[in-house]
């Protein structure tokens, strides 16, 4: 269970965030829609606590660094590192105990474990998001915050992301994932929040929400959920 | 087995010295074989430790306690004992100086930090070691007396020669608690990785283990650059050395540079002996020497994504 009251982020005078109210439940995946710059990736931090909100509250379950664990909309290493060792670092929350059987469990549900001595220089930019997810399941955190986890990601791969994110919140998990094309997670999700110029203006069912992420996103919804350009594009 | 290979040379360096090959009376040996290799094996290793986390705190491979200034302050602290008499006053005055020289620095670098990091840090450090370089120059340009100067220029090049056990008392105890100090954060170090961001998602915080490094560096290279003066690029060379071998998480580099900084500066000590020139070769020149391709194949490979 994780819980926003309010939260409202300031910066140079404009409000990132203004006033975002919001609890996720376990056993939800929901996902966080929104043009680019509307705040989601501000929210995901102030959730995380890695930003502290200049208004507002967070609830969230302690220890963090345990509990949570969150995933960057770009994450590199500096480092040339195998995807195992990349995946063991989800296990440094809880002074690395116990890495084996959970990095062979998280690089086996994000489908590299073949690949675990591979180091990131060997595999693609697809394989090295997925290491980088195996790192946040490996944590064993009860919610998941994740900016752009299908960034990335060809469509096969990005579904059985989103396929698996369903799996962790049927295993009782809080699942929270920004994603720029939020139709794609219709299937699998079962929450669709919208942000729009830091103001949460959507919240319910995917079907039921869309809509108005279309809305935000200034582009209509065509059949079968697609979206397509405003009218009088193409 | 890079302890072993280390602890095996440093035994091989009590067998060569002025008096040639083989083993010398048991006072040269007492009082300055064994205090010479200790302190090589020490200073290397305290290099080694420090080069291998300031690579993996600051995410680059061409990190170097040297060029970020750690060794320079240290250097400028102890040709300031030596300019201003404390030196022959106290000969305690030496490594106090230069461990107060590489605190300062470190504190002045943490400052850097606030505001800047990656690449623009490294710069930073580099700004700060020519500028302590250059209060070195400064400080040999108004040497008091010509034997001053000779003093300071000599212990700059640095070297082990004619080392007293009570070098390794003043030196022992600030690397030993540096290297302390460095292998207990390296586990952290992994964690940054990733990215500060992302270290900081992981429960350590960015900013204490950078001031836990920065001063366990700076223990250690106030402590070696004490003894051995100024001899740099050890800490550049033996982690991009160990890199091919061991893998690049930084939190399994600290303790093998450190075991390969002191295989690296006994050899060295032991080659500089070896070398038949009219004066003993200086200890820092030899690694200057070594370190300098390294840098340069670095910088190369840290441009490959």
């Amino acid at each position: 269970m994780i819980a926003g009251r309010d939260v409202t982020v300031r910066r140079d005078g404009r409000a990132i965030l203004d006033g975002v109210t919001l609890a996720l439940r376990p056993g939800s995946f929901a996902v966080l829609a929104g043009p680019n710059g509307a705040g989601k990736s501000t929210l995901l931090a102030v959730l995380s606590g890695l930003l502290r909100p200049d208004f507002g509250r967070v609830d969230a379950p302690s220890p963090r660094a345990q509990k949570l664990a969150w995933l960057a909309q770009r994450e590199s290493s500096a480092w040339d590192m195998t995807l195992a060792e990349v995946a063991a670092l989800g296990r440094i929350p809880h002074g690395g105990a116990d890495p084996e059987r959970r990095v062979a469990a998280a690089l086996a549900a994000c489908g590299i474990r073949e690949l675990a001595a591979r180091r990131l220089s060997q595999v693609s930019g697809g394989e090295a998001r997925r290491a980088m997810l195996a790192r946040v399941l490996a944590t064993g955190a009860e919610v998941l915050l994740l900016d752009e986890p299908t960034a990335a990601l060809d469509p096969a791969q990005a579904f059985a992301v989103l396929a698996l994110l369903r799996a962790e919140a049927d295993a009782g998990r809080t699942v929270l994932a920004a994603l720029h094309a939020p139709e794609a997670a219709v299937p699998y999700a079962d929450r669709l929040l919208v942000l729009d110029r830091g103001r949460l203006v959507g919240d319910g069912t995917p079907e039921a929400v869309l809509p108005a992420a279309a809305a935000a996103y200034g582009v209509r919804l065509g059949p079968g959920l697609a979206m397509l350009p405003a009218a009088g594009g193409a | 087995m890079i302890a072993l290979l280390a602890a095996a040379a440093g035994a091989a360096s009590l067998l060569v010295g002025a008096a040639g090959p083989g083993l010398p009376p048991a006072d040269i040996l007492w009082q300055i074989r064994l205090p010479r290799a200790l302190l090589a094996l020490l200073s290397g290793a305290a290099l080694g430790a420090s080069g291998a986390s300031l690579q993996g705190l600051l995410r680059n491979r061409l990190a170097d306690p040297g060029l970020l200034g750690f060794s320079g302050c240290a250097s400028l602290g102890a040709v300031l004992a030596f300019y201003f008499g404390l030196y022959d006053a106290n000969p305690l005055a030496l490594p106090l100086a230069a461990l107060a020289g590489a605190l300062a620095g470190a504190a002045l670098l943490l400052g850097f930090a606030r505001r800047a990091e990656g690449t623009t840090l490294i710069l930073a450090g580099v700004a700060l070691a020519a500028l302590a370089s250059a209060a070195v120059t400064l400080a040999l340009a108004l040497a008091p007396s010509p034997f001053a100067l000779a003093e300071i220029t000599v212990w700059l090049l640095g070297s082990l020669e004619d080392r007293a056990p009570m070098h390794l008392l003043l030196a022992g105890p600030p690397i030993v608690l540096g290297c302390a100090l460095l292998v207990s954060a390296r586990g952290k170090l992994d964690a940054l990785a990733l990215g500060e961001p992302t270290a900081a998602s992981l429960g350590v915080d960015p900013r204490r283990l950078a001031r836990q490094v920065a001063i366990g560096v700076a223990l250690c290279v106030g402590g070696a650059t004490a003894v051995a003066g100024s001899v740099g690029f050890v800490g550049l060379i033996v982690p991009n050395l160990l890199r091919p071998l061991l893998g690049e998480r930084p939190s399994l580099l600290v303790v093998p540079a450190a075991c390969a900084g002191a295989l690296l500066l006994v050899l060295a000590d032991i080659a500089v002996r070896l070398i038949p020139t009219a004066q003993e070769l200086r200890l820092g020149v030899l690694t200057a020497l070594l370190g300098a391709p390294v840098l340069a194949w670095a910088a190369l490979r840290g441009g490959r994504p």
